[in-house]
């Protein structure tokens, strides 16, 4: 089940997400469900652990949930976009173990004991990341949506090795569609990156 | 998404097992079954995940290479050996989805993904593959990206993958292991073609687990390339591709390899094209005849019958950058 994170007060969406989860857990509660299991049977929930962002959270999920759904309507953490939903956008990009994958073709499940990287967790004591600094520097977004995704994407790009030219990094930023159309500036955020993160 | 059980297995054993109960599927990367599962086309009752089972190792032999079942594109794709004595398989692999669906999707996933025919995967139309017998929208209907090779009346479904192409042009072997024992299966033997039954999709038994794909060294492997033609310059798929090699002495061909990507009903292999070319100079006038051949039979349809003359001239592209490596 969701813990409540740091955040001071109770905001708009976190009343509606209380409020869902509420019901939803009033719907699902019944005596044919089998708690603590480490897998399901049809119904069950299931229990798992994710590192989410340094944090250890002991989660109780749908086997059905995806990383996406669990980390935007169980966690609170909306940095992480569902744009397309079917793996063919990239905004849902997060890094697990420090790759970066499609949270939304990702079961939460599957993930179970690993290690979560999404937008909130890239700020260091309040500092942005680099990727952060260099995606504000180079005006990279316009409406800002891909946004979360393209910078975590440039994160698992660099730790990758990528970025030695500007060839190389649209095929390697070629994951991540933005709309908007802003990718001369993604380019060049992510150019003055190579080597550097 | 319907409900699921989902069991995490460790075990090849428990897994070979468990894949053998009805309506189960085996879950690796995810990036095809999961997608599958939201839009309710495949309903598996149990979910049974295999990405974690000891199969992911890549491991070079003397007279070829094992890719294991869960290595994920990018490690197939970026690795040392492969990239030297495979190339078209590392360019295939990196031709394919995006760097976040590649570190996600495995080998014996891309074996057993699913057609993106838009019929298959819209529950409002009907589709022989989905629903046996319901009939097939696609044969009348959008078919720009739809196969012109392998069809039938009852289903004209492309297959999807490039690395299954260049796995198809490398004389890949599935291994395979199931509640009768192990085997291997010839590449192009895995994927079926849809003739009256396209819902059968692989010649896999219930239960079977692939374990590993066999790629053995050549000459002609060593010199192959994969070329791909597609709406966008990434992240999409086929429109048309090939995967060739091709080996050289003397200014002669003594050996070719040539399969056909965003055609065909299955990874497309093209022997008689290959033969063509034994004992001829690696010229264009060559490649050109082994082109028509690759595409002989091909049964274009109203909106992708572009898709002929464009498969050859990728065919005598990736044979030309061949006899450029050789």
């Amino acid at each position: 089940m969701s813990e409540h994170t740091k955040d001071e007060g109770l905001g708009r969406r976190d009343f509606l997400v209380t409020g869902a989860a509420a019901m939803a857990l009033a719907c699902a509660s019944g005596p044919a469900r089998r708690e603590g299991a480490s897998s399901a049977a049809p119904g069950d929930s299931m229990e798992i652990t994710l590192v989410v962002n340094g944090e250890k959270r002991a989660l109780r999920i749908d086997p059905r949930i995806t990383l996406l759904d669990l980390l935007r309507e169980n966690l609170g953490l909306i940095g992480t976009k569902k744009g397309c939903d079917m793996g063919q956008c990239g905004a849902c990009t997060v890094l697990a173990d420090g790759m970066r994958i499609d949270s939304c073709l990702a079961l939460a499940a599957q993930y179970d004991g690993r290690a979560i990287t999404t937008i909130e967790g890239l700020t260091k004591d309040g500092a942005l990341h680099p990727v952060q600094e260099a995606f504000l520097q180079e005006d990279a977004f316009q409406c800002g949506y891909c946004t979360p995704g393209q910078i975590l994407s440039c994160v698992g790009f660099l730790h990758e090795g990528g970025g030695g030219s500007d060839e190389e990094i649209r095929e390697g930023m070629s994951g991540n569609i933005c709309r908007c159309g802003a990718y001369p500036n993604i380019v060049a955020a992510v150019r003055g990156l190579h080597g550097r993160v | 998404m319907r409900e699921i059980a989902f069991q995490r297995t460790n075990s090849v054993e428990e897994a070979v097992r468990g894949g053998a109960q009805p309506e189960t599927a085996f879950l690796a990367g995810g990036t095809s079954l999961v997608d599958l599962m939201k839009l309710e086309v495949l309903n598996p009752a149990r979910v049974l995940d295999v990405s974690r089972l000891d199969l992911s190792r890549i491991e070079p032999t003397a007279d070829g290479i094992r890719l294991g079942a869960t290595a994920t594109n990018t490690v197939v794709a970026t690795h040392a050996e492969v990239k030297r004595r495979w190339p078209a398989l590392s360019e295939a692999l990196l031709s394919g989805a995006s760097p976040q669906l590649r570190n996600m999707a495995t080998v014996a996933g891309n074996l057993l993904q699913r057609t993106r025919c838009a019929y298959y995967r819209d529950l409002a139309t009907r589709c022989n593959k989905r629903n046996p017998g319901a009939g097939c929208d696609a044969l009348d209907g959008w078919t720009r990206m739809h196969a012109i090779l392998g069809g039938s009346e009852r289903c004209i479904a492309l297959h999807p993958s490039d690395m299954c192409v260049a796995l198809a042009a490398l004389d890949a072997v599935v291994h395979v292991r199931g509640p009768r024992g192990e085997r291997d299966i010839p590449f192009g033997d895995f994927h079926l073609l849809p003739g009256e039954h396209p819902e059968r999709e692989f010649a896999l038994d219930p239960g079977e687990l692939v374990t590993w794909v066999f790629v053995p060294g050549s000459a002609a492997a060593a010199r192959s390339r994969y070329v791909k033609v597609r709406d966008r310059l990434s992240y999409a798929f086929a429109l048309a591709s090939c995967a060739a090699g091709l080996e050289v002495a003397d200014g002669k061909i003594k050996a070719a390899r040539i399969a056909l990507g965003g055609v065909g009903t299955k990874p497309w292999r093209a022997p008689q094209a290959e033969q063509a070319l034994i004992g001829e100079p690696p010229q264009a006038a060559s490649f050109r005849k082994a082109a028509d051949l690759a595409l002989r039979g091909a049964q274009p349809r109203a909106d992708n019958s572009f898709k002929v003359e464009l498969t050859k001239r990728v065919v005598i592209r990736a044979l030309s950058l061949c006899a450029e490596a050789a």
